[in-house]
């Protein structure tokens, strides 16, 4: 789990919607045992030419991208499959944040797990940010996750929602797994009272 | 009216349950019955629990297979890729550490993880159940509450059979009236995401209900449930009834005697409670679906067979419009054209939403007396080795040879063409699977998704077909 507590870094822009894990890191990235390297691959097939060459003028392969440290997505980012590869490759590349209107449920859970910030911002907002990356690239923003706010230049402050654990864990840099693991007595006192459903070990 | 307090749909009466502990501010402890385990999201998080020296807290709640990256070639061609061969082998290793049971390379009961758990009798209803793979949903279809999860997630259950949840929210889908012929669980499942569009469903768990859904059969219902992540929603769920129960009965995990008829007193009362709300409605009537087809580049870019392909220019939202014009761009299609008489070059028969017994039957039973097109390389992959073993004892296999298909061994194959089984660049594929996503089913291919009786309508006249046209 990585620590997300106050963050002002440069913005760039992927803005399709509907934008699924299979962009994000292609099925066949998928055959590794381990997290490392992902962020190489991270939007594979929008990034290399057939001979492997980076597309120049594919914004993670310009010198805006590799500063930035927010991503600015369009709407339902992450939707697709369940792989923690999305945000392994994306964090990989160097994001820390993810800006957009909604995330898909699982790339949005998967994210909030290894301390990837998941920003829902309204369309206007959202709408603004683009501009700014468009017009004015240089430009850094302020994301301060205790407070829940994102700061524009002009100095609006915009609230955006996160459940009060999953921001406790990603302030802190705890990993989710402590917390269930604190909580041992009561799952065995569940299990005392509700038999076993199936035996996968039986048969 | 349940018995305390409010009347309680299906998901919450599971839910209820399944909670270990529930805090404020904080999401619920979930209890997990069932965890399904494959070689591709799992390695991680092995690796996690030798990092902390954790143990599997129960292994014999937790099964696994191999189904991703497993070649669907003859079984006595050795595999090559050294990528696929290091994950098998860790799987191995992994199961055999921690204690987990494994339906390894050369199980009979090795598949597609969501066509064994109940093949096996292993998915039963009012289950939690848990799979790093959206299409966990597929077990929704018994009445469990089955979702995907992460790499992360999948160690959490592992350490503790348990998992972190925000309580979603609920959605009904009222299927009416009845299907007309030609028109499938398949059909149904990619109107309500051409109606809803892909994250309509985000945040809630689906209930499938009405008229039409009691008429369908298990596999019909888990084709069905197995799409809901496709509408967003990371679980469907589908009552429990006769059909269910009739379905469990006799396989290897079913409680047996006097269990048995306990169990189903059980799931009896699982069935949403009349006066119980839903958060969100929708409502479909069958009776006026057609054949459904995907013209763009996500499961909602779908359309009735004989629309044409819509056009950008009629959208007033920019970013719309714009993914429109992308989508259609990569598929080389133009608005307004007709799909139909549209030539293609693969039919892929197969993936965890298309690939059982009931799809294989069907399928072979329109092909039967029919070759496939020259144009077309059709490739059926059934979704396990008994489904496989089962088609080739009834003689499918020999009507798909005879057609000219390729009848591989079980896998996800090119649904998610991780092990060679993938389109070239620029190719169109009608595939009975769940995602059309750009490059999904190889880099550069182009997919339209659809039943398996449209697919073989395809595969017969080499280019997309009105399968009614060919009934009767």
């Amino acid at each position: 789990m990585e620590q997300f507590t106050k963050l002002t870094a440069k913005m760039v822009s992927i803005p399709t919607e509907n934008v699924d894990t299979d962009q994000i890191i292609p099925a066949r990235f998928l055959k590794v045992t381990d997290k490392n390297g992902l962020g190489d691959n991270l939007f594979f097939d929008w990034r290399y030419n057939a001979d492997g060459s980076p597309k120049e003028d594919f914004i993670l392969n310009t010198e805006q991208g590799h500063q930035a440290k927010i991503l600015v997505a369009g709407d339902n980012f992450g939707c697709g499959s369940s792989r923690e590869h999305a945000p392994w490759a994306i964090m990989g590349y160097g994001f820390q944040a993810v800006v957009s209107t909604s995330f898909a449920d699982i790339f949005r859970n998967n994210s909030l797990k290894l301390g990837l910030l998941p920003v829902i911002v309204d369309k206007e907002t959202h709408h603004q940010l683009m501009s700014l990356i468009e017009e004015e690239p240089e430009t850094e923003i302020f994301i301060d996750l205790a407070n829940q706010t994102l700061q524009l230049p002009d100095g609006r402050k915009v609230k955006f929602p996160i459940d009060n654990f999953s921001k406790n864990c990603i302030l802190n840099g705890v990993d989710q797994l402590g917390y269930l693991q604190q909580h041992t007595s009561a799952v065995e006192s569940y299990e005392s009272v509700h038999p076993d459903r199936v035996n996968t070990v039986a048969a | 009216m349940s018995q305390n307090g409010h009347p309680k749909t299906l998901f919450e009466k599971i839910w209820n349950k399944h909670v270990v502990v529930a805090e404020e501010d904080s999401p619920s402890v979930l209890y997990i019955d069932l965890h399904l385990v494959h070689e591709v999201t799992s390695p991680q998080a092995f690796t996690g629990l030798r990092e902390k020296s954790l143990t599997v807290r129960r292994p014999d709640k937790t099964i696994a297979t191999m189904d991703h990256g497993i070649p669907t070639t003859p079984p006595e061609i050795p595999i090559s890729d050294i990528m696929v061969l290091k994950q098998i082998s860790q799987l191995e290793k992994n199961c055999n550490d921690f204690g987990i049971p494994l339906h390894g390379l050369h199980s009979p009961n090795r598949g597609i993880v969501h066509v064994i758990g109940p093949e096996l009798g292993l998915t039963q209803p009012g289950m939690t159940i848990v799979c790093g793979d959206s299409h966990t949903s597929t077990h929704g279809a018994f009445g469990a509450l089955a979702f995907g999860i992460g790499t992360s997630e999948i160690e959490h259950v592992l350490a503790t059979q348990c998992l972190l949840q925000v309580k979603p929210k609920t959605y009904a889908v009222k299927v009416e009236g009845q299907l007309p012929k030609g028109v499938s669980s398949k059909d149904i499942i990619l109107n309500l995401i051409s109606r809803i569009g892909i994250g309509g469903g985000t945040g809630y768990v689906f209930e499938y209900m009405g008229e039409a859904i009691r008429g369908l059969s298990m596999e019909e219902r888990m084709t069905i449930c197995n799409m809901s992540i496709e509408g967003g929603a990371r679980a469907g769920m589908i009552a429990p009834d006769d059909i269910t129960f009739e379905y469990i009965a006799g396989r290897p995990h079913a409680p047996q005697g006097e269990a048995w008829d306990a169990a189903v007193a059980a799931w009896r009362t699982l069935p949403t409670d009349a006066g119980a709300t839903f958060d969100k409605e929708i409502v479909i009537d069958a009776s006026k679906l057609e054949p459904m087809i995907t013209y763009g580049t996500n499961p909602g870019m779908g359309m009735l067979i004989t629309q044409p392909v819509p056009d950008p220019m009629q959208i007033g939202d920019v970013s719309e419009r714009q993914t429109l014009e992308k989508a259609l761009k990569y598929m080389d299609l133009q608005p307004g054209q007709s799909l139909l008489g549209k030539k293609v070059d693969v039919v892929f028969l197969g993936s965890c939403t298309n690939s059982r017994l009931s799809d294989l039957r069907l399928a072979a039973s329109l092909l039967k007396g029919h070759k496939v097109a020259d144009n077309i390389q059709m490739m059926v992959v059934p979704g396990s080795q008994q489904v496989k073993q089962q088609a080739e004892a009834e003689g499918i296999d020999k009507i798909f040879k005879e057609a000219g298909a390729d009848w591989r061994e079980a896998g996800c194959s090119m649904c998610i063409a991780m092990n060679g089984d993938q389109l070239a660049p620029g190719q169109y594929a009608v595939s009975t699977s769940n995602r059309n996503f750009e490059g999904r089913q190889g880099k550069g291919g182009r997919t339209f998704l659809a039943s398996p009786l449209t697919a073989v309508a395809t595969a017969i006249t080499g280019q997309i077909t009105d399968v009614r046209t060919m009934l009767n």
